[in-house]
């Protein structure tokens, strides 16, 4: 069996010393912003990124890789004991692990979330391996016009997931892919929209934009609150769920691992979605539904088993395609590009060592998190004491540093600081960031898929229509948009993200 | 004509001035080429017609459609925290760690609700030794630690 020699190999790269050195470090630093609210996994990889230029590829992958995955364990601890998420994709955590705490019994929900992750991690892990391989020897036979709408459905799927006003999700895709073409134009040599700054002419920094339009603006917005946080912490004293409380969730947990892998997959897909979608399933399949809302356990083990499901399933295709499905891929895309590898399905044949390597080490990882999470959740519970005040300094600190060292010019920063008023802003006017950065990272390459398609097909627009693969692509973009713009549909969904 | 949805109007408005702008932008000064061979001007312009056109559709239905107002802005933390990431990257080369971070810290602390002196200045140091140690020493990245003016006495 090939999967096998293929693990092996990626066992071998992930348990040298360095390699779990850096994704200890990594699912610790997840676990940290997860558990403190207001920090979220975007921004923190963004801050990182720069400081991994100096690392190897597969360590400094290995470690962005467990932060993500890690912020979904320490994220459901801040939800379950704050009633605030740590992390976005544990909102529907709070609903029934707060009331769970608040009955006593914040140890077993904890004990549950963490269980519940790691089988959804193992899984995962496995999903990815199998489906992964077939899914890059696909994509390798992918022309320009495949790519072309491939991505298109990739944004279009973004659009369709994001919260709020689908108008306005597609203006900010289109303004990201627009803002994804400053900088000289690798056609022509023109250069673009740079106002006669020298400092773009390489195009804006990805990591400054996400520094800005998250870092910056999730500080700010943070600042605008006021608020006292309750924690129970005198309250964990016994962790190990009951019989009954397994009896209760092993089916739960199943089923929110499938539809997170599922979910995850899809453009647009990711942790967050994942969480949502198992909760609302669990509700209308559960025999206690009539607890939920009121501490059902099964209310915290499903979304918990989804969004860690997600997270990892949303590598599948970044490696295989070397498409972003959300903002914390299209990170990982920064991170490849920094390192001199260009993401798509060649990555699996022509650095193995790094596929199977981070493959094997989300497995890895996973484990360390339980061992992070069940044994040491005390000292997560301290964290949450410390007073945001004190945070939101470092955090600007660490920020500054990392987007100063991307070219040694101050001239990023004043960018960062932008782009920080530009996501402030958008907050203000409900526009989401998150499509944005995708189209941003896509701008380029949709360009030059573009004109190389209609370059072969002598300026053919039909061409896109005229491949199988390519035309299905688009005709599930037409549909997608077109069922969210029916107002039926667009009804259920802005119910299921008011939920 | 009356505001109805002041969210979606203005959200209209930026982006039709971003789409409009940088498709204007883009017709004056780049090559428009062909469907075949497009120019650099050709993406961009296609993008910001759409842009500009869907931000339209915003903006008018805002006069029809009743929407939510925009939350209250809060130029404290807002001014104050961009003017401290802007403060540090133009005064690091000349002040040295030591100074901009005393500025980036103490500005955006500023910037929050509660400002206590003692507490934002152990805060500060700490920071700083943290920043000497892993980014200068451990990273080995080219900040200078002191002041330009006062370099030759300060050795850390």
């Amino acid at each position: 069996m090939e999967i096998f020699a293929n693990l092996a190999l990626g066992f071998g790269v992930a348990l040298s010393p360095f390699n779990l050195l850096m994704c200890l470090i990594g699912v610790v630093l997840g676990t940290l912003i997860g558990v403190l609210p207001g920090v979220g996994p975007v921004a923190t990889i963004a801050m990182l990124l720069p400081i991994t230029f100096n690392l190897d590829p597969v360590a400094a992958l290995i470690m962005l890789a467990g932060i993500y995955y890690g912020a979904q364990y320490g994220g459901s601890t801040t939800a379950i004991l704050v009633n605030l998420p740590g992390e976005s994709s544990s909102v529907v955590t709070c609903l029934d692990g707060y009331q769970m705490a608040r009955q006593g019994r914040a140890g077993p929900a904890l004990a549950t979330a963490a269980l519940g992750s790691f089988f959804a991690g193992c899984v995962a892990t496995l999903v990815v391996a199998m489906f992964a391989p077939p899914l890059a020897e696909v994509a390798l036979k992918f022309g320009p016009s495949e790519y072309f709408s491939l991505m298109v459905l990739g944004l279009v799927a973004a659009v369709v997931l994001a919260h709020g006003s689908l108008i306005k999700a597609i203006c900010m895709v289109l303004l990201g892919l627009m803002l994804g073409l400053v900088g000289t134009d690798v056609n022509s040599g023109v250069l673009r929209f740079a106002f006669g700054v020298p400092e773009i002419a390489d195009g804006i920094g990805f990591v400054t934009v996400a520094m800005g339009m998250f870092g910056l603006a999730e500080i700010i917005g943070n600042l605008e609150q006021k608020g006292a946080r309750e924690v129970f912490t005198s309250k964990v004293t016994h962790l190990w769920p009951t019989r009954e409380d397994f009896k209760r969730i092993w089916k739960p947990i199943l089923r929110g691992t499938f539809l997170g892998s599922a979910l995850g997959i899809l453009p647009g897909g990711g942790a967050l979605l994942s969480s949502f979608g198992a909760y609302t399933l669990e509700k209308q399949v559960s025999k206690y539904s009539h607890e939920f809302g009121k501490g059902a356990i099964e209310g915290v083990a499903a979304p918990e088993s989804a969004n860690n499901a997600g997270a990892q399933t949303s590598f599948i295709p970044l490696l295989t395609l070397g498409i972003p499905s959300n903002a914390v891929m299209a990170l990982m895309i920064g991170a490849m590009m920094i390192q001199g590898i260009a993401p798509g399905p060649q990555v699996m044949t022509e650095r193995p060592q790094l596929f199977w390597g981070m493959i094997v080490s989300m497995w890895i990882g996973n484990l360390m998190l339980v061992v992070l999470n069940l044994p040491l959740i005390g000292i997560w519970i301290k964290l949450l004491t410390v007073p945001y005040r004190w945070l939101y300094p470092s955090i600007l600190v660490f920020m500054c540093i990392g987007v100063f060292s991307l070219s040694n010019n101050p001239f990023d920063t004043l960018l960062m600081a932008m782009f920080g008023l530009l996501g402030y802003v958008c907050v203000k006017l409900e526009c989401e960031p998150a499509p944005m950065i995708l189209g941003f990272i896509l701008g380029p390459l949709m360009e030059e898929n573009l004109r190389r398609a209609m370059l072969l097909s002598r300026g053919d627009a039909l061409v896109f229509f005229q491949k199988p693969i390519s035309a299905s692509f688009l005709v599930v973009s037409i549909i997608l948009l077109a069922i969210i713009a029916l107002p039926n549909i667009r009804k259920k969904r802005e119910e299921a993200f008011q939920e | 004509m009356q505001i109805k949805s002041p969210k979606d109007f203005w959200a209209g408005a930026m982006f039709i001035a971003f789409g409009a702008g940088m498709a204007a932008i883009a017709i004056k000064d780049y090559q428009m080429g062909n469907a075949v061979r497009m120019g650099p001007a050709y993406f961009p312009t296609v993008l910001g017609g759409l842009l500009a056109i869907l931000g339209l559709v915003l903006l008018l239905r805002a006069l029809a459609l009743k929407g939510e107002k925009i939350g209250q802005f809060h130029f404290r933390p807002l001014l104050l925290i961009l003017a401290a990431c802007v403060a540090f990257g133009y005064l690091l080369k000349p002040l040295g760690l030591l100074g901009a971070l005393l500025l980036l810290v103490f500005i955006s602390a500023y910037g929050g609700h509660e400002f206590k002196w003692k507490e934002v200045l152990i805060l500060y140091a700490g920071l700083f030794v943290f920043s000497v140690l892993v980014f200068v020493k451990g990273l080995t990245l080219p900040f200078p630690i002191c002041p330009e003016a006062i370099e030759d006495y300060c050795r850390f």
